[in-house]
């Protein structure tokens, strides 16, 4: 699905390059558990913002990384996603309420 | 890593990966807090190496071994008001080398995690590398657990592999006799 059609949740670029496509959706704030759950080409909703995270998009080959509740990354984990390409985003909205946003999207899960 | 234990086993991991002989498990509870350490006379990390280990993309892309394991323990410590303190010897410095990572935890922490099956940890630490003389030390406001292999070797001689089975399933049983004392 491309990433253009989550327009109108209006959701904020914050770091790294413009996402384009993904490919399903993960949600979950334990990072260790994120690592083995988060599939390449996945969105990743989470509300933990330090370079942990970003470290696992990387290692996963997530698509983007959706911060949820208005929460900000850290500076190391902006510059981080900056150097190793990786799509952030934030909403206000919470992790349900992007969820049932985006699977309405999808056409379902 | 859903129970302290995985910590402690992934933490250990890295003294093995170092060539350590010797490594001391320590967890002492205590008021509101958990410390934990492992300390080990492996080959050490220079101050260049220690002062990077907090950041996940050095230890990833140089395949280091070490990983997220640090990240995510440091994670633990900040997230539970404790953290973490790293001190390091490399084998180039002096011959007296080694590592030891210190974390607390404020066990009583709403985001602190069960502290899992550590009986099955040292075991599983155990038959990975017998060679490894293993100090386990548990100690709780209810008392303490023991184990040295180091002095189980001494009584069962050098021929015998601490990764036996009926060795194996003797320590089970001894830490797990310990801990149903603590009761």
């Amino acid at each position: 699905m491309l990433f253009s059609e989550l327009t109108d949740l209006s959701l904020k670029h914050i770091a790294g390059p413009a996402a384009e496509e993904f490919d399903g959706v993960y949600v979950g704030d334990l990072l260790s558990r994120a690592m083995g759950h988060v599939e390449a080409g996945n969105l990743w909703i989470t509300i933990m913002n330090n370079i942990n995270v970003i470290a696992v998009a990387s290692l996963s080959e997530a698509s983007a990384v959706i911060l949820a509740e208005g929460v900000a990354l850290t500076e190391d984990a902006e510059e981080a996603a900056r150097e190793k390409n990786i799509s952030v985003y934030s909403s206000e909205k919470s992790a349900f309420t992007l969820c049932a946003e985006i699977a309405q999207r999808m056409g379902g899960v | 890593m859903d129970e302290f234990s995985l910590y402690v086993l992934d933490i250990t991991m890295n003294s093995v990966r170092a060539g350590a002989q010797n490594i001391a498990i320590t967890l002492r509870e205590e008021g509101e807090w958990l410390d934990f350490s492992v300390q080990d006379d492996g080959c050490g990390m220079t101050e260049e190496q220690v002062a990077r280990l907090h950041n996940p993309f050095f230890t990833t892309r140089k395949t280091r071994n070490v990983g997220l394991g640090i990240p995510f323990l440091t994670m633990l410590a900040e997230m539970t008001g404790g953290n973490v303190k790293i001190t390091s010897v490399h084998e180039s410095v002096s011959a007296e080398h080694g590592t030891k990572t210190a974390a607390r935890f404020g066990r009583k922490h709403i985001d602190f995690i069960p502290l899992g099956d550590l009986v099955s940890t040292v075991t599983t630490l155990i038959q990975g590398s017998p060679q490894v003389n293993f100090t386990y030390d548990h100690h709780t406001e209810k008392g303490s657990v023991h184990l040295s292999c180091a002095e189980l070797k001494a009584v069962l001689g050098d021929d015998i592999s601490l990764a036996e089975p009926e060795i194996l399933a003797w320590i089970e049983g001894y830490l797990k006799e310990q801990y149903a004392e603590l009761v």
